[in-house]
């Protein structure tokens, strides 16, 4: 990974029992966060401990994790029995207990039929099974996951995925898991780390992080279509509400929706969800909108709109969407929408 | 995901009918030239094969591409137990058994330590890995004779010159660096991922290698087996220079059968023997022809 600091500083306390997400972009550091808990990669400064016991630099065996990765990584010239077996063969432990351990994963993973099965005469589902039995044989403290349903299509993906969160549940035991993908983190974990450029930006529970994100970037990076932002100004703030001006459009917002005590002026990003946007009929007391695009999804309809040059996405539920290049009018649910700084790219 | 669509790029599977049932005049071109190129190459080996069951009487008329009239495998006999091979006169069977005791060790010897190599580089990566191994392909570029001299004194010097450890050691030493090459490559298209969970089960070097790795390895140690086997069982100066006078292999005692001074030259004799030599590695070469492609696209590919 050659001498660049890819994690710049860090610290990550995580709770016993905890489903922790780490969530980013490629490249973002989150695998090599979880490759040094793991002990795959050396850190050049600071430490780790795993159940109050420092292993910064203990072997990776020692360290009472188990570790599922993208690539499945099976052992491909042993059966499902021997490739969940090895590590407590590695371990020395007693026969009976091994068989006993392997029997327990399978039966929860569904795996009894496969044991005798070479990877290479398995699905991809079946495989990321393998690999997770692998792991919790190991009867762990800790469960480390590298992005291991990306490699999965979207059926299976969503099944595994409902599986890990019950085998969470059944265990109890402390998961960390990294990934890209924003829909799993905000199922699976109960707290999410939005990274990007080795720093974690942000750390809560999910349903959290998203009404509240900490800058722009968290605020971007979770939410499907993403969410708008509107570039104006704020001005003639005091007492309970802000004005918040963005051409044409205005907007009064009132004091909750700032994390501080709003700047009296200045330049301001209004950042709505596309949830938190309404269509109404075209009049007065509405920002009036052109439709440029409407996308159905089934359950709803994702409709992009032109407001004075601002493009935003609204998400409709309508039996009767409206057309492309219709007007309409927009109602925000301002209460929850966030203000940020434009140059800093922080909550305001 | 039901929907078919048919586009220029992606032509449809076709009616087995439209099938050619005469070659065109590009594939007659094909096969005669391979059939001309592979009577060009075989002719040799006919002349060798049948000038070593004609009697002398008949090789003496010159007719070499003919056929024997009378056929006789007594050439063969001589050449394997009765031909004088400098003093003793007791064929080549000795170099063949001699050959046989060098190449086994060898092979396997220098397997295992290419493989251990190209593990150690591509999965530990030890410090300065890439130099280690540059200087370890510079290697394979230096001209054996240039070593000679060097060599013979250090293996004298240990009391390995001339003796069986001594000569397996040195194929050992030259077949290191293709060795390492090979299985470096080999392991270098397989995931990381595969060893960093061993790591994480707890293998250690030797485990991971032992129990892991080797058994992943067949495909690329058949192509190893098939360079080693030939290339050590063909090797003439290295067994001459190495092997001393009780172990001297196979191909050192044909040259010292067939570059004889004294007496007549038994060409049938020498044909046999050279036959005999060359048995090994045409074999190999037969038998494991298709392992030998697999190998090299197993190596080639990611899988």
């Amino acid at each position: 990974m050659g001498a660049v600091n890819i994690l710049e500083q860090l610290d990550l306390a995580v709770q016993e029992g905890e489903f922790l997400v780490l969530l980013g972009p490629s490249g973002c550091g989150k695998s090599t966060l979880l490759h040094s808990i793991a002990g795959l990669i050396d850190v050049d400064a600071g430490s780790i401990h795993i159940g109050g016991k420092d292993v910064t630099w203990a072997d990776p065996k020692d360290r009472s994790i188990g570790m599922v990765f993208q690539s499945y990584a099976l052992y491909p010239t042993m059966s499902v029995e021997r490739n969940m077996s090895f590590g407590l063969r590695v371990a020395g432990l007693p026969k009976q207990e091994i068989s006993k351990r392997v029997e327990r994963a399978s039966k929860m993973l569904q795996l009894d039929p496969l044991l005798a099965r070479k990877p290479a005469q398995l699905s991809g589902g079946q495989r990321q099974r393998v690999a997770i039995g692998r792991a919790l044989v190991r009867e762990a403290q800790v469960f480390l996951f590298d992005e291991p349903l990306s490699n999965l299509d979207a059926k299976l993906r969503t099944e595994l995925r409902r599986e890990l969160k019950q085998l969470h549940r059944e265990l109890g035991a402390t998961m960390i898991y990294v990934t890209h993908d924003q829909v799993e983190a905000m199922t699976l974990a109960s707290r999410v780390a939005v990274m990007r450029g080795g720093r974690i930006q942000q750390i809560g529970a999910p349903g959290e992080v998203y009404a509240r994100p900490a800058n722009m970037f968290v605020a971007g990076f979770l939410g499907s279509p993403s969410i708008n932002f509107v570039h104006g100004q704020l001005s003639g703030s005091g007492g309970d509400r802000a004005a918040f001006r963005a051409g044409a459009f205005e907007a009064s917002l009132p004091r909750e929706v700032f994390l501080h005590a709003p700047p009296a002026n200045g330049d301001a990003v209004l950042g709505v969800r596309p949830e938190h946007i309404s269509l109404t009929p075209p009049g007065e007391a509405h920002i009036p909108a052109e439709v440029t695009l409407v996308e159905p999804m089934g359950s709803h309809q994702v409709v992009w709109l032109d407001m004075q040059g601002q493009r935003l996405a609204a998400i409709v539920n309508s039996a009767v969407p409206p057309e492309v290049g219709e007007r309409v009018g927009v109602a925000m649910d301002l209460e929850r929408a966030c203000l940020f700084d434009p140059r800093s790219e922080e909550r305001l | 995901m039901s929907a078919v669509i048919h586009t220029p790029a992606m032509p449809a599977a076709k009616p087995a009918s439209r099938r050619r049932t005469l070659p065109r005049p590009a594939r007659i071109g094909i096969y005669a030239f391979l059939l001309t190129a592979a009577a060009f190459f075989l002719l040799p080996l006919y002349v060798m094969l049948v000038t070593s069951v004609k009697p002398m009487e008949e090789i003496r008329l010159g007719h070499i591409f003919g056929l024997p009239m009378k056929m006789t495998l007594e050439p063969w006999v001589q050449a394997w137990s009765a031909v004088c091979t400098g003093l003793q006169c007791e064929g080549i069977q000795g170099g063949f058994w001699n050959s046989v005791a060098i190449v086994v060790p060898s092979t396997i010897v220098s397997i295992l330590v290419g493989a251990l190599n190209g593990y150690a580089l591509s999965f530990w990566r030890p410090r300065f890995s890439n130099g280690l191994f540059l200087l370890l392909l510079i290697g394979a570029f230096v001209p054996y004779q240039v070593l000679m001299f060097p060599l013979v004194r250090a293996f004298a010097s240990m009391s390995l010159f001339g003796t069986l450890p001594g000569i397996v050691l040195i194929h050992t030493i030259f077949g290191m660096p293709v060795m390492t090459l090979l299985f470096r490559n080999y392991y270098a298209t397989v995931p990381r991922e595969l060893f960093m969970a061993a790591r994480i089960d707890g293998g250690g070097f030797w485990r991971i290698f032992v129990q892991l790795m080797l058994p992943m390895s067949l495909p690329i140690i058949v192509v190893a087996v098939i360079m080693q086997v030939t290339g050590i069982w063909n090797d003439f100066i290295l067994g001459l220079t190495f092997a001393g006078r009780e172990h001297l292999p196979m191909t050192v005692q044909l040259n010292n059968v067939i570059n004889t001074t004294t007496g007549e030259r038994l060409y049938n004799v020498n044909m046999a023997a050279t036959l005999l030599t060359s048995l090994v590695p045409l074999v190999i070469y037969l038998v494991s022809g298709r392992w030998f492609v697999r190998g090299i696209a197993a190596g080639a590919v990611k899988g």
